[in-house]
């Protein structure tokens, strides 16, 4: 996906950019309204990040201006701002949800495909390898002609999986992106998602391999 | 927050009761001046009678022979006649001894020659008046002084000042009870602006600190523009601590936003299981911070709103299906449904921020703490009295500790490990609170917990 984020601490615009960047996202940057306006006009984007506070004006302006320009690319504003008030002003405006700083990476994601799958037809994200193509945006799968709508966190670890194929993922690090940081999970809670993958790819391609005191691979036969 | 003033007195008794009281005092006043002037002119119509019958009686003595002769005018006694039959007594005197009449009767020293002297008297029990006059009578070696005095009982004038007392006594409760009315509509027109004022502030929003522009009495003047200085002057601050609070917000949370990035970056790099939980601290210390400072905030704000009500016609279902549509992105993290039952509308006169606040802490309490692939249900209905029902199969409320869950920063003894500020409930009981409504804790029989929040 091609993600615009606009955000004039540059800091925590290279940890966000870095962070999408590798999940395979591509991520244009602009620290004032101005450097964000060109962007939108010249470049074809899924989704746009939105700071509030910015140097050369509010993002609310922007957001505005935004939405009576008919361009329909789906904002989620990233505000500092943490009043009731503010938030649902946001939406007022037009913004197609809000996360408040600072905020979960996981949570980001869920919150794109959601606004994603709002607004229908815009982005065709799916990734193919094989005989599988995963949306995961509707969260479908489909192997060959059959097409299972997956749960969200098989999708999460099949994304993850499917991305990088050929890989390997320790289970600490799968489950650090499963789980929330406050949910008490043993890491064997893996074990689980990766038995229902297994299922769902029994009659494709792919297989996931588990190597004993490291973790798992996707392989592509 | 709601303070009530410091009152000693009223303004609209105090005027009242001082137009009253003047009114009786000079009904009263009016009652004793009339009543007393009546007396007197009373007074002088009977000495005026009885003054001519003494009169006339003196100007019929004669002497003759060296004897003092009376011979009785008609008229003397004719003109004393009364509608009430008031007696009439008389006496003649010679050089002080009794010529004829009544013995007991006052004698009054009278000077030859002088005024009719009248005097006030008692006689047989009863008041008289009494009018005397006297005369030198000169014979051929004689020189005598004859005195005649005649005396009238008073029942008629009585009679007559009873009736001139009760009409003014009339007259005096007509007038006081006309300024009784005239007081009232005096007083409520002079409050009148005064309570228009008070109006006209009460029913601001919490934010309405413009000036007060209509038009007030003259005298009200400086209390209106002290008013609007005050209200000036808390506007600035209340906006600059709002600046002030957006901007600390900003200045925290986008750096704690750059640490929780790199840490979930990192933490997707390295290997060694201990720099791994290190990194998973940091970002819950994160979490725990921000989740922590957004409901002291938002907690501030709902104190605030609480006393100041902003209530709008509002539809129950459609802002729990807001809600839900806002929530659904974290509850697919866990793979847990957000099911809404509910009636086709259920409406409710609330304050729309509030009761989206409340009911966002509920939601996001069960997401807490439901298990993964599990299902909360939301019931919205209106009967009996609109509420809303959320329930979850989470472990439930420790049944030790359901009754003050509510209470500020308290925290479920089995919520160990959750982050959380333990203000979320306090949030929901205080909104509903608010809106005369209660918020009420429970644990569902076939397990989890269930929250019924109701207006």
């Amino acid at each position: 996906m091609k993600f615009l984020l606009v955000e004039d601490n540059l800091d925590l615009a290279n940890a966000v950019c870095e962070r999408l960047k590798m999940d395979g996202h591509v991520v244009d940057h602009a620290d004032k309204i101005a450097d964000a306006s060109a962007f939108v006009d010249t470049g074809d984007y899924d989704l746009i990040l939105l700071d509030i506070m910015l140097p050369d004006g509010d993002g609310r302006g922007f957001l505005k201006r935004h939405r009576a320009g008919n361009n329909d690319t789906p904002v989620i504003v990233l505000t500092a701002r943490s009043q009731v008030s503010d938030r649902i002003s946001m939406l007022d405006l037009g913004a197609d949800d809000y996360m408040t700083k600072p905020f979960d990476y996981e949570e980001l994601q869920a919150r794109c495909r959601a606004v994603l799958r709002r607004n229908a037809g815009h982005a065709q994200a799916s990734v193919q390898l094989g005989d599988v193509t995963l949306d995961p945006v509707a969260g479908q799968l489909r192997v060959g002609a059959k097409t299972v709508t997956l749960r969200n966190r098989e999708l999460r670890l099949l994304e993850l999986l499917i991305n990088a194929p050929g890989q390997i993922f320790s289970k600490a690090k799968l489950a650090d992106r499963l789980f929330s940081y406050d949910e008490d999970v043993s890491e064997n809670a893996i074990e689980v998602y990766i038995g229902r993958l297994r299922r769902h790819l029994a009659s494709s391609s792919l297989q996931i391999t588990t190597l004993r005191g490291l973790g798992y691979r996707l392989d592509h036969a | 927050m709601r303070e009530t003033a410091n009152v000693s007195g009223s303004l609209r008794a105090r005027l009242a009761l001082t137009l009253i009281g003047g009114a009786a005092g000079i009904s009263i006043l009016m009652f004793v001046v009339v009543r007393s002037y009546a007396a007197q002119i009373a007074q002088q119509g009977q000495d005026r009678i009885l003054e001519a019958s003494v009169t006339s009686i003196l100007d019929a003595a004669i002497l003759r022979d060296g004897v003092v002769e009376v011979d009785f005018p008609y008229a003397a006694f004719a003109i004393l006649g009364t509608e009430e039959d008031d007696r009439v007594f008389y006496a003649i005197h010679q050089d002080g001894a009794l010529l004829s009449g009544y013995e007991s009767l006052p004698v009054v020293p009278a000077r030859v020659g002088a005024e009719v002297t009248h005097v006030s008297g008692e006689m047989r029990g009863a008041s008289i008046r009494l009018a005397s006059a006297s005369r030198i009578l000169v014979g051929a070696d004689l020189r005598t002084q004859v005195t005649v005095s005649v005396a009238q009982t008073r029942d008629a004038l009585q009679v007559t000042l009873n009736r001139i007392s009760s009409n003014v006594a009339y007259y005096g409760v007509g007038f006081f009870l006309l300024s009784v009315l005239v007081a009232s509509w005096a007083t409520s027109t002079t409050i009148r602006p005064l309570e228009r004022l008070t109006h006209s502030i009460t029913r601001r929003g919490p934010k309405d600190l413009t000036p007060v522009a209509q038009p007030v009495p003259q005298e009200m003047g400086p209390l209106v523009s002290s008013l609007n200085n005050f209200m000036a002057r808390l506007s600035t601050s209340l906006s600059q601590s709002e600046d002030f609070i957006a901007e600390a917000a900003h200045r925290v949370r986008t750096p704690l936003a750059t640490v929780r990035s790199h840490a979930e970056t990192t933490l997707q790099r390295v290997e060694r299981e201990d720099n791994r939980q290190a990194l998973r601290a940091m970002v819950r210390a994160i979490d725990e911070s921000s989740r922590a400072a957004g409901q002291l905030l938002d907690h501030a704000m709902i104190t605030f709103r609480t006393d100041h009500l902003e209530r709008e016609a509002l539809d129950l279902v459609a802002i729990v299906q807001d809600l839900v549509i806002r929530l659904t992105p974290i509850a697919e993290m866990k793979d847990i449904a957000l099911t809404v039952v509910s009636d086709a509308e259920v409406n409710v006169a609330a304050d729309s921020i509030l009761l989206q606040n409340a009911l966002r802490n509920l939601v996001d309490n069960a997401l807490k703490y439901s298990p993964v692939e599990s299902e909360i249900v939301i019931t919205v209905s209106a009967s009996p009295g609109p509420r809303v029902l959320v329930e979850d199969e989470g472990p439930g409320f420790p049944p030790d500790q359901i009754n003050n869950l509510a209470t500020r920063f308290l925290r479920g003894t089995n919520a160990t490990g959750t982050i959380g500020s333990g203000l979320g409930l306090t949030i929901a009981q205080d909104v509903a609170q608010a809106h005369g409504g209660t918020l009420r804790l429970e644990n569902r029989p076939e397990g989890g917990a269930c929250v019924i929040f109701s207006l």
